[in-house]
């Protein structure tokens, strides 16, 4: 294995044709165009269809045309293009249709700016498609992470027969680290549901249509059942310094990173700090928060929205532990010294809590 | 009609193999169809089907249902099925088809589905030229929906949402979809036909399938609209409806070939072979293990503790980003963890780019460098921008001939020189972020020349360039080791 200096954005490419991606459909929009323009490359150099789409609806269901002929396939795109593509992803969805969709998020509502922010989790966490179905989304915090949830991505997309969204900030598009990735290719498979003009493919359908109120419910159920089982099974987490930590700080994507080095100068200090970073945004890795609530005293979620992780943390939590919030919108980010004064406040207000209770042993 | 008219033409009762025998995905009454008495849809599906059986593409067949009365065209077509959502049926067929080229795809729209929400994704399919077949049945309304204006809807037409009838100064004329799509260079064969009498529907069968054929022989994009009947949602017995579209339809919708490129179009060529699988790391650049065992790092640090935190700023055009990724890329030649971070999007449009590198012996947490151990300022502005963000006992390298005295820090050290200026001198003033570098590597002393040199070969193409910019990477060192020798003389 050896190491190459490489953008979030290119490694995603790299490792889809890896993971057996053959068709890539997409329309660029900064800060995601250099994964269309990677796949515009290689693509067609190793046995893929690649197609620039005339837009974002277009594009996914062009995926919708190509997942249901069997191929693994995927799109990139940001906020306002995946705000159109949310029709074809709810079809997908309904159609149980694999797909992975890489969303390199900017700023918003609207146009907003090509800045760096996390507004789409609410549009693609909870789903902003119609209907009762969930994307599974993974939220990678570096190139290599780019890369190796990205071939986690197909593999999941095809296990729960779902679309998967690699939902990273611009940052981590962007920026060029050292990747690695597995010397050998997966091969395509065609699944056996596919419709790929042959014979043994000729007795299938492909549709998100129920007529039949019943069998749309069943329908719905079995859809259920599949999210309930990834959400046991798939549910990812990193813990960083949080064995015993009394504050534990939340944030994905390049939040992660700050975190990470704010966490380093805190325990420095003598705080008890830990960070504890989503991998997965849905299903949310609401285990590892209600674990650490048994030790922490008081969570603090970091991101680049108008609050819409901290939702989830909240719900995680149930109540268990205050949680706290630091939030940078527009394309600012969070600085290290901001949530490092953060840090402190906590580290101040909860020390005090600590005394407070060792006097009222005292008193016992 | 007269029985001379009727022995015109061969009357088939026979069911067509590409339907299914029994419509089994039908909830109940699974020998008829869900279409009203006087459809023309159950005419355009017999034409398709008996297209499909007479050209023996059953097995290869795959149709596109699209949103309206033609939903479920899967419950009685016997081949691959696929439901898409409003309008975009061209879109799902671009891709099977390219998916799969010995597919025959179908895409099966009304008037609603083809020429209002998805006129977009009909116009590109149809312009990309791509090889698949789409059947456009015209009835001038949205009859799913129970009647509403379509942007086929004649002038006068009364509809559910044009209760007074269509005007042209509210809803416009009534779109030609087939004259339209002809404008384009890449179609093959567009038609329009009509279900209005029954040569007019032998017509339309004959068209059917010519429109089919074409993509079995990988001509390209083929177009058939079929103006069609709709007696209930126009009101009319079948006859009645039959009638109007001979009689009023095709006075707006006139019927004939729009576009006949089918004697002198080539086939379609295939796609490239895919390339073997174990080939395919190959192609996307990944060294395999022997060129990994052979391309080990030839500059490897000691272990030396490094944590360098690099800010490179100046105008779009000066090297900033080059500069940066040469560093980085230096350092991961020499076995350090590295990251680099450009500023992109609006900056970059505006003219000026900056970069964060972070070169460390440790795992890198944030690749923000927000407390620069050197700055290097291309230009003033980015002086100004970042001066005060240096690290206390840190380095400004700045290209300019006077430090601009207001920027000027008693716990920072400062390189300024006239770097453009210097880098004329040594033939291209675009080699100054080489020059810079050099003294950035000079003053840091954290990466081994081979590892530049290493770097350099991978990011610069030209041997031209990289002759220069090896000479203005010694030119950079001479000058910081002289700035540095003087400093300590000065002492």
């Amino acid at each position: 294995m050896h190491k190459q200096l490489m953008k979030g954005n290119e490694a995603i490419v790299h490792s889809a044709i890896l993971a057996g991606c053959r068709g890539f459909y997409g329309y660029p929009i900064t800060p995601a165009s250099e994964i269309t323009e990677a796949a515009a490359l290689y693509m067609p150099r190793t046995g893929g269809v690649f197609l620039q789409a005339e837009s974002e609806v277009a594009a996914i269901n062009m995926l919708y045309g190509a997942s249901s002929a069997g191929i693994r396939c995927m799109t990139a795109s940001s906020g306002p293009g995946i705000s159109l593509m949310q029709e074809g992803i709810s079809y997908m969805a309904g159609a149980e249709l694999p797909c992975v969709i890489a969303d390199i998020t900017r700023g918003g509502p609207g146009l907003g700016n090509l800045g760096s922010e996390q507004s789409d989790y609410h549009q693609v966490v909870k789903g902003g498609g119609n209907g009762s179905y969930h994307t599974i989304v993974l939220a990678p915090h570096s190139a290599q992470e780019m890369a190796d949830l990205t071939a986690l991505a197909f593999e999941l997309a095809d296990r729960y027969r779902n679309p998967v969204v690699v939902m990273a900030d611009g940052f981590v598009g962007q920026m060029m680290e050292p990747v690695e990735f597995p010397n050998a290719a997966v091969a395509p498979r065609l699944p056996d549901w596919a419709v790929a003009g042959t014979a043994q493919s000729r007795g299938n359908l492909i549709t998100s249509l129920h007529m039949d109120i019943n069998d749309l419910e069943a329908h719905l159920r079995k859809l259920e059942a599949k999210y309930r089982e990834a959400e046991r099974k798939e549910a990812r987490a990193e813990e960083w310094f949080t064995e015993g930590a009394e504050i534990v700080l939340v944030g994905y994507g390049i939040v992660g990173r700050i975190l990470k080095a704010v966490t380093a100068e805190a325990r420095a200090a003598g705080i008890n700090v830990g960070l504890l970073r989503p991998i997965t945004l849905y299903p949310f890795p609401t285990e590892h928060f209600q674990r650490l609530a048994r030790r922490a005293r008081v969570f603090a979620v970091v991101e680049m929205s108008n609050g819409q992780l901290i939702e989830d943390v909240r719900l995680a939590l149930n109540g268990a532990r205050p949680v706290e919030f630091l939030n940078r919108m527009g394309g600012n980010v969070p600085s290290h010294d901001e949530v490092l004064a953060l840090v402190r406040t906590l580290a101040l207000d909860n020390l005090s809590v600590i005394k407070t209770e060792e006097e009222q042993m005292a008193h016992v | 009609m007269s029985s001379e008219l009727i022995s015109e033409y061969e009357i088939s009762h026979s069911r067509p193999h590409a339907f299914y025998e029994s419509y089994d995905r039908k909830e109940d009454l699974k020998h008829q169809t869900h279409y009203c008495p006087g459809c023309g849809h159950g005419n355009v599906h017999k034409m398709l089907a008996q297209a499909i059986d007479e050209l023996g593409i059953q097995d290869r067949t795959v149709l596109i249902s699209p949103v309206g009365c033609s939903v479920f065209a899967y419950y009685y077509f016997d081949v691959g099925n696929v439901q898409a959502a409003h309008g975009r049926a061209p879109a799902v067929a671009t891709a099977v088809k390219r998916s799969h080229p010995q597919s025959i795809v179908v895409s099966y729209q009304g008037d609603g589905d083809l020429a209002a929400i998805g006129s977009a994704e009909i116009l590109h399919a149809a312009n990309r030229g791509e090889n698949i077949t789409v059947i456009f049945v015209n009835n001038a309304v949205y009859s799913m929906t129970g009647g509403q204006f379509a942007p086929t809807t004649l002038i006068g037409q009364k509809t559910s949402t044009t209760p007074g009838g269509r005007t042209a100064a509210s809803e416009g004329y009534p779109l030609h979809i087939s004259e339209l799509l002809a404008t384009l260079e890449a179609p093959v064969y567009i038609e329009r036909v009509a279900l209005g009498d029954n040569k007019q529907i032998a017509q339309a069968a004959r068209a059917i399938r010519r429109a089919v054929e074409n993509q079995v022989r990988g001509l390209g994009f083929s177009l058939i609209e079929v103006l069609s009947p709709c007696p209930t949602i126009w009101k009319m017995s079948p006859v009645e409806a039959q009638h109007w579209v001979h009689d009023v339809m095709e006075k707006t919708f006139p019927l004939g070939v729009f576009r006949d490129r089918t004697k002198e179009a080539q086939p379609r060529p295939l796609p490239e072979p895919a390339p073997a699988l174990e080939d395919i790391p190959r192609i996307l650049g990944i060294p395999d293990d022997e060129d990994a065992e052979a391309d080990l790092p030839v500059g490897r640090l000691s272990a030396q503790d490094v944590d360098l935190h690099v800010r490179v700023a100046g105008f779009g055009g000066q090297g900033v980003l080059l500069l940066g990724e040469i560093l980085a890329e230096a350092g991961l030649d020499a076995g350090l963890e590295v990251s680099w971070l450009p500023s992109y999007g609006p900056e970059m449009r505006s003219g000026t780019s900056n970069c964060h590198v972070r070169i460390s012996s440790r795992s890198i947490d944030s690749p923000l460098v927000t407390l620069p151990d050197v700055l290097v300022a291309m230009n003033e502005p980015s002086l100004r921008k970042f001066d005060a963000s240096v690290r206390p006992g840190g380095w400004v390298i700045y290209n300019g001939d006077v430090f601009p005295p207001d920027c000027e820090r008693k716990d920072v050290r400062v390189l300024a020189l006239p770097f453009t200026h210097l880098a004329d001198e040594l033939g291209d003033a675009r080699a100054s972020n080489m020059i810079m570098l050099g003294a950035l590597l000079e003053i840091t002393g954290v990466l081994p020349q081979t590892s530049i040199d290493a770097a350099l070969r991978k990011l610069v193409r030209h041997q031209k360039w990289i002759d220069l910019d090896e000479r203005a990477l010694a030119r950079g060192r001479e000058l910081a080791l002289n700035s540095l020798r003087e400093a300590l003389a000065g002492v």
